[in-house]
């Protein structure tokens, strides 16, 4: 495997974005991302991109093609990646994989997505369908927002994790988002808010859960060999890609107090990097709802089993904190575009590591500069964990 | 629900023929109030949901079986904010139980109040039939 760096990075505004067809969306976050890595179009060898609703929440069918058109990217290698949530990691690594098989010098991963087409009950019915149709939401119309509900009664069951717990988690990313301009929730939260808001499926309530979001994020990876030629001054490294799936049914799980799709990733990851999770100066986790959060902390190793609670309630996941995590608002309010995710995670993590076009007041002090995004889809039926580093 | 200037897409309704031959004792069980489930022949692993082929052992030789009905209750949701076919439904309650032999079911909780669920509790898988007449399982109470 080559060495692989990210050398361009764009992302677009979050939020309700009526004003973009999905071409136009995706190129708010292309040309700054090519601008970024001063290259052209004509630069990029492979396109990766990721879209989970075509045809189905927006009117394209096969996004690839209208967006490479679009963005003048006609003549490269293409594809549509679908990892559910994940889809945009899925096309980060693709995009990784291509350049560091030495198959392309350029490639770009972009993830775009459009969710406010349609109607929430609409939405609601396709994602709920996302798991597996026939046993789960056919016959019992499993949401998910329920899916994780499921295991956020289990963890609280198990581990004593109580309501005022998922409602730090969203007071925290509700913070960061606010100081975040690209951001689709911008108010801030408290927890007596979060606490009595809608319940949606119990225990977890509206502030527990991600918005609607249309958005994109756009990625370009280069070889070693490019980063020299195009005199890269400070390249962000692919340091590892780790994954794995989960059962698509979750009655088939082990247990429901953590995903072990995030395990399995998070060790390939770490093993991969050479690194253990306390060398990491900040993360990106996968918080679709805040038990997810929660979760995750435990999954990647910042913490033991069944403390994930303490850890938020301690403050230990905020800036100045032992492991700064969604420092840009998470997908709980910067906004979960779901094929974008991905890559704006990369986007971020890349924009932390240089430590320097990110909002001051969230940036995070940088000790080893290293960083790891991780990526669920679904409840861990897919995981991706990338780890970057400069 | 664009706020902005929009063209209205061509509208399509779609549903699909869900294949169920080789599932179809399930089916049938249901109405003779069974949940039955799968067993290989080869490796002894039992599915449920029920399936044709083992992805243990890749074998196709199954059998059916019929599961017991005590289950434990892992977990539940109160699912409130419903998709749109469900929209007629009153919010529900979705468990996942772990059943006697070993597999675990997913399905609604009823007849229970609410402040009665609890991980842990014990609850009795039931094939039943919905008010329009579809054959289907859920936990109930036991008797």
């Amino acid at each position: 495997m080559k060495r692989v760096a990210v050398i361009g990075v764009g992302c677009s505004k979050f939020g309700n974005r009526s004003d973009v067809t999905i071409s136009e969306l995706a190129f708010e976050a292309f040309k700054p991302a090519i601008e970024d890595a001063g290259i052209t179009p004509k630069d990029v060898e492979f396109v990766a991109l990721s879209s989970a609703g075509a045809g189905a929440w927006y009117e394209e069918n096969l996004p690839a093609v209208v967006v490479s058109e679009y963005c003048g990217l006609t003549g490269a290698g293409l594809l549509r990646s679908e990892a559910a949530c994940a889809s945009g990691s899925a096309a980060f690594a693709t995009a990784y994989w291509t350049v560091a098989s030495g198959q392309a010098d350029i490639a770009l991963a972009i993830g775009v997505e459009k969710m406010r087409q349609i109607d929430t009950p609409t939405m609601v019915e396709f994602i709920g369908r996302s798991g597996y149709y026939l046993w789960e939401f056919h016959l019992f119309g499993l949401t998910f927002p329920g899916y994780y509900a499921l295991h956020a009664t289990a963890h609280m069951a198990k581990y004593g994790t109580t309501e005022e717990d998922l409602a730090l988690v969203a007071v925290k990313n509700h913070k960061y988002a606010s100081m975040n301009p690209i951001a689709h929730l911008r108010n801030k939260v408290t927890v007596e808010e979060a606490l009595s808001s809608p319940v949606i499926a119990a225990p977890l309530k509206l502030y527990d859960c991600c918005p609607i979001s249309d958005g994109a994020a756009a990625v370009i990876l280069a070889s070693e060999d490019k980063v020299k030629e195009l005199k890269v001054e400070d390249p962000v490294w692919v340091s590892a890609v780790g994954y794995a799936c989960g059962t698509a049914n979750l009655s088939k799980r082990r247990d429901y107090v953590g995903l072990d799709s995030t395990v399995k990733a998070a060790q390939m990851a770490y093993r991969l990097a050479n690194i253990t999770p306390d060398q990491l100066d900040v993360a990106l986790v996968h918080d679709c709802f805040t038990i997810a959060e929660i979760m995750a902390y435990e999954d990647l190793g910042f913490c033991k089993k069944g403390e994930g609670a303490k850890l938020i309630r301690e403050g230990q996941t905020e800036i100045g904190g032992k492991i700064p995590v969604n420092v840009d608002g998470g997908l709980k309010a910067k906004g979960h575009p779901i094929g974008a995710t991905g890559c704006a995670m990369i986007y971020e993590l890349t924009k932390q590591l240089r430590g320097e076009a990110v909002e001051r007041s969230r940036q995070v002090p940088m000790k080893n500069y290293i960083g790891l995004a991780h990526n669920v889809g679904g409840t861990g039926h897919y995981c991706y964990v990338t780890i970057l580093r400069r | 629900m664009a706020s902005m200037p929009a063209i209205r897409s061509r509208e399509i309704k779609v549903a699909q023929d869900i294949p169920i031959s080789k599932t179809l004792p399930f089916w049938e069980g249901l109405k003779q109030g069974k949940v039955m489930a799968t067993k290989c022949k080869k490796c002894g692993k039992i599915y449920f949901p029920p399936a044709a082929d083992c992805g243990e052992c890749l074998s196709s030789d199954m059998e059916w079986i019929e599961l017991s009905g005590e289950a434990t209750i892992e977990t539940f949701t109160h699912v409130v904010i419903r998709p749109l076919t469900f929209q007629h439904e009153r919010p529900y309650t979705v468990a996942i139980g772990t059943l006697k032999d070993g597999v675990r079911v997913l399905a609604w909780l009823t007849g229970f109040r609410p402040s009665e669920i609890k991980v842990g509790m014990k609850a009795k898988l039931t094939a039943t039939t919905t008010p329009d007449g579809t054959p289907i399982y859920v936990f109930t109470k036991p008797t």
